[in-house]
């Protein structure tokens, strides 16, 4: 077994309106940013024990699906490193 | 007949919820969710509040608990389910119904009046109304946004399982009668079995008469509907 941690970010799917993002956005403007865009994501470090990097991933991925993301609104990927 | 209200950590409208039910005397009892459902549920209400402090996303760890599997299995079985606030979104995170409530489109948590206009009335939980009634209603959330993608909302629609729709006082579903930015305007759905509802709106904070409007007492007279075979 190796130790890894997976990386697991959740993203609202293109085209889903982001209100936090917006008013992130709009409040970085009043600061004077000059910027296009800006989108949110949330960000989870998961460290798990594992055979290999695929059977972490494939961990990580299963979290995603069934708790860290709401596939009606969110896509996700995942990042697996050793720890 | 006997509500089972399933209180969650961070539930706060469940004491409301049966409150209102008794004034309709309808029986209900308050159930925490860890003691699973009683043999004698003959219907669900899942209350607002915040349970798990809207952790992740509003309803998404009290949608994953033990007792939400007990509580498909009877919504599958016709047992009626109705998901109110939180329970709303503890209803879609758990898959009894489609789409997903989210972020308010102000950014807001909003506490207001809202005007609903029903869209069927041949359902338990709106038999009490007509199609195209227009009643008072209130809302408690900053994550009501109703969200699903629009091909699945184009087949919800042709299914006729959107059950309310936020309007203004004449029962026009204009943008400006649209509080939190819900696509379509849809305020509560219908799950796979007409038993099965969910809505953002509060009907039992509109059923006693001591503290003002009282639209909301036909949703909860749901419970007797579905009960009475409807």
């Amino acid at each position: 077994m190796t130790a890894y941690t997976a990386t697991v970010t959740v993203r609202l799917k293109h085209g889903v309106l982001d209100p936090e993002a917006e008013t992130t956005q709009q409040a970085l403007e009043r600061l004077g940013f000059d910027l296009e865009d800006l989108r949110s994501a949330d960000r989870f470090e998961v460290d798990l024990e594992a055979e290999d990097a695929d059977d972490a991933s494939e961990r990580a991925s299963e979290m995603a699906e069934r708790l860290l993301a709401n596939p009606t609104i969110h896509d996700y990927d995942v990042e697996v490193d050793e720890r | 007949m006997t509500v089972a209200i399933i209180r969650f950590g961070g539930s706060n409208c469940d004491r409301d919820a049966e409150r209102a039910l008794e004034h309709l005397e309808i029986d209900a009892e308050i159930v925490w969710h860890e003691d699973g459902l009683p043999a004698e549920t003959s219907g669900i209400m899942l209350p607002g509040g915040f349970s798990y402090g809207d952790y992740l996303r509003a309803g998404a760890m009290a949608a994953r608990s033990p007792i939400m599997a007990e509580v498909r299995e009877a919504a599958a079985e016709g047992t009626p389910v109705l998901g109110v606030c939180n329970g709303a979104q503890i209803g879609c995170e758990s898959g009894l119904t489609e789409g997903a409530f989210t972020t308010n489109e102000s950014a807001r948590f909003q506490c207001e009046h809202v005007s609903l206009r029903v869209e069927r009335d041949d359902t338990p939980w709106t038999a009490a109304y007509d199609e195209g009634d227009v009643i008072d209603v209130p809302i408690a959330h900053g994550e009501g946004r109703y969200e699903i993608d629009d091909e699945r909302l184009a087949e919800l629609e042709d299914d006729d399982r959107v059950l309310f729709r936020y309007c203004n006082e004449d029962g026009e579903t204009d943008p400006e009668a649209n509080p939190n930015g819900s696509k379509h305007n849809v305020a509560g759905v219908l799950g796979e079995h007409e038993t099965v509802a969910v809505l953002m709106p509060h009907p039992e904070r509109a059923t006693l008469p001591d503290v003002g409007p009282t639209d909301g007492q036909g949703v909860l007279r749901g419970f007797e509907a579905a009960d009475g075979g409807a």
